[in-house]
């Protein structure tokens, strides 16, 4: 028997993640700068350290209830009214392993063979495997630098066919750093209604926003029956070791991801659980302190890359939200795999080449910037200097 | 000049003085021009006071000692605490004056070469001062963390190098 031929079709037709080729190579090479990391570089808050230490000490080590501990829910069902106006029931809130297995859920909780679901292009690299691995058929939107990367009542239209069931919607973006505004989404809104679509809203970066405050899709009208949100709190508390998300919803939706979850997963870390309603409390009685002061910190960084990125002529629409800056390297001849494989060996500064987060991205790179001022500086001289020598 | 702006400039040289003015303007938005003008203009009013390092004394050779010192006054007409202040934080040796709540009244802090430096001028200078009723000097043998940076030595928190 062949091992290989063992593995599923399914699982055998996904193409395998076009960051891992990087990672491999990059974290062998020394002195080697990343711009490649998808995750705050700020330690977890104290406190937040210190109460999931605490929830260890007091012997909080055994199963919450499948659908997480109460206190987080009400923590969590504060939250999304407080911040979003979305009010939810307790048993429209399940607690997971990161948003990216509420994710998974969400997909496995409502995919039949041949259903289809439109996911942006370029997006986070596990949407489109997420569809494919739940039986669903993902379908790519194309979004446009010219748009700023926003998702367009054509970009819309172009995807849509009568078997498309739902519509992932992550927004601020990665890899684009893109948002969305109210009046973006009042425009696909009427759209998603008329072709009976479910949205699932990935919005993990949501206390990531530079200059305008976050919406949620949820809170349009008519919207929040036929959303599911996710988020989490990697990157608003910079927990993304704890892996700790959630998703809201009708309870319908979270019930069949509950039935899931509680044959799989039972339910996330139980500290890890108790440090998510530390987080959330401290910042409600700090009137979110921690936050913006992070906030302030990726942005002043975000107008640093910004404005050097433009000024050494890799081009950049200016990214609202997350923690990433997508330059259009097309004015430099390379493609995108070419000079982040130069840019890494001749350099010794690794970043990520769009065509990882979606076909025909072959002419962009993503840049994170959580990373110290310090590495941003001279990753940028390095760049300058990459650049200089291809003319 | 928007105080936006001033605020702004504030917080990334308290968090790092040596920043320059253009990876300032980077930073904020600003044109290089407005962020000199705006910090010549903190400068002159004084509320950038003065730019100074912050030292991990353990790492130095030199024979260094400070301490902390409690000091009850008797405040009296024509010698209040601002006087009484002002007499103790005009000696080269003290750092930091502050007037408290509590138990006792001002926080003196000393910088000198030895303890013995140190006690001298206790004994001599500061307890000895009309208005001083009493004096209770504690030594430092440690600092762990100094205007908001921790001297201990910490690792780097290990990320993937590319992660989605």
């Amino acid at each position: 028997m062949n091992p290989q031929d063992l593995v599923s079709k399914r699982v055998r037709d996904v193409p395998p993640s076009g960051i891992r080729k990087f990672f491999d190579i990059a974290s062998e090479m020394k002195d080697c700068i990343s711009l490649g990391v998808g995750e705050p570089d700020f330690d977890t808050p104290w406190n937040i350290r210190e109460a999931a230490i605490y929830a260890l000490e007091s012997g909080r080590t055994h199963y919450t209830s499948n659908h997480g501990s109460t206190d987080l829910r009400r923590e969590i069902q504060k939250y999304l009214d407080l911040r979003f106006g979305l009010k939810y029931d307790l048993n429209q809130v399940v607690v997971t392993v990161g948003a990216s297995e509420a994710l998974d859920l969400a997909f496995r909780a409502v995919m039949d063979p041949g259903d289809e679901v439109l996911v942006p292009s370029p997006s986070y690299v596990s949407y489109m495997p997420g569809v494919s691995f739940a039986g669903g058929t993902p379908v790519p939107m194309k979004l446009k630098e010219s748009e700023a990367f926003r998702l367009t009542p054509q970009s819309v239209k172009n995807a849509v066919t009568p078997r498309t069931k739902a519509i992932v919607v992550p927004f601020p973006n990665n890899p684009t750093g893109a948002i969305m505004t109210r009046e973006d989404y009042e425009k696909i809104a009427p759209l998603i209604i008329e072709h009976d679509l479910l949205v699932i809203t990935d919005e993990v970066y949501c206390e990531l926003t530079y200059g305008h405050e976050h919406c949620s899709i949820a809170s349009l009208p008519g919207m929040q029956r036929r959303t599911i949100v996710i988020n989490g709190f990697s990157k608003a508390f910079a927990m993304t070791g704890f892996r700790l998300g959630y998703a809201a919803g009708p309870k319908e939706l979270i019930d069949a991801m509950v039935k899931i979850h509680q044959y799989s997963m039972l339910c996330a870390s139980v500290f890890s659980q108790d440090a998510g309603v530390e987080a959330l409390r401290y910042e409600y009685s700090h009137g979110f302190a921690q936050v913006k002061k992070m906030v302030a910190e990726y942005d002043r960084r975000r107008k640093l890359m910004y404005s050097s990125l433009n000024d050494m002529g890799l081009t950049c629409f200016e990214p609202l939200g997350a923690f990433y800056i997508f330059p259009n390297i097309s004015r430099t001849g390379l493609d995108a795999e070419t000079f982040c494989k130069r840019l890494l060996f001749e350099k010794k500064v690794a970043v990520v080449p769009g065509s990882a987060f979606g076909d025909g991205m072959e002419n962009y790179i993503r840049c994170s910037y959580a990373s110290s001022l310090e590495n941003l500086k001279e990753a940028l001289k390095r760049i300058k200097s990459f650049i200089e020598e291809l003319k | 000049m928007s105080e936006k702006l001033e605020a702004e400039i504030l917080e990334i040289l308290e968090n790092d003085a040596k920043t320059a003015p253009e990876d300032i303007a980077a930073m904020t938005g600003a044109a290089e021009e407005e962020v000199r003008a705006a910090v010549d203009k903190l400068e002159n009013n004084k509320v950038i006071v003065k730019y100074i390092a912050i030292i991990n004394r353990e790492k130095t050779n030199a024979e260094e000692a400070e301490a902390l010192i409690e000091v009850k006054v008797v405040p009296t007409r024509g010698l209040g605490y601002d006087d009484l202040a002002e007499r103790i934080y005009k000696f080269s040796e003290v750092k930091s004056v502050y007037l408290m709540s509590g138990t006792y009244d001002l926080a003196v802090i000393v910088h000198a070469q030895s303890m013995k430096q140190i006690s001298q001028f206790v004994f001599e200078k500061l307890a000895v001062l009309d208005g001083v009723s009493s004096t209770v000097t504690h030594f430092i043998m440690r600092k762990y963390k100094e205007q908001g940076v921790i001297f201990t030595e910490k690792k780097e928190a290990e990320r993937l190098v590319v992660s989605p």
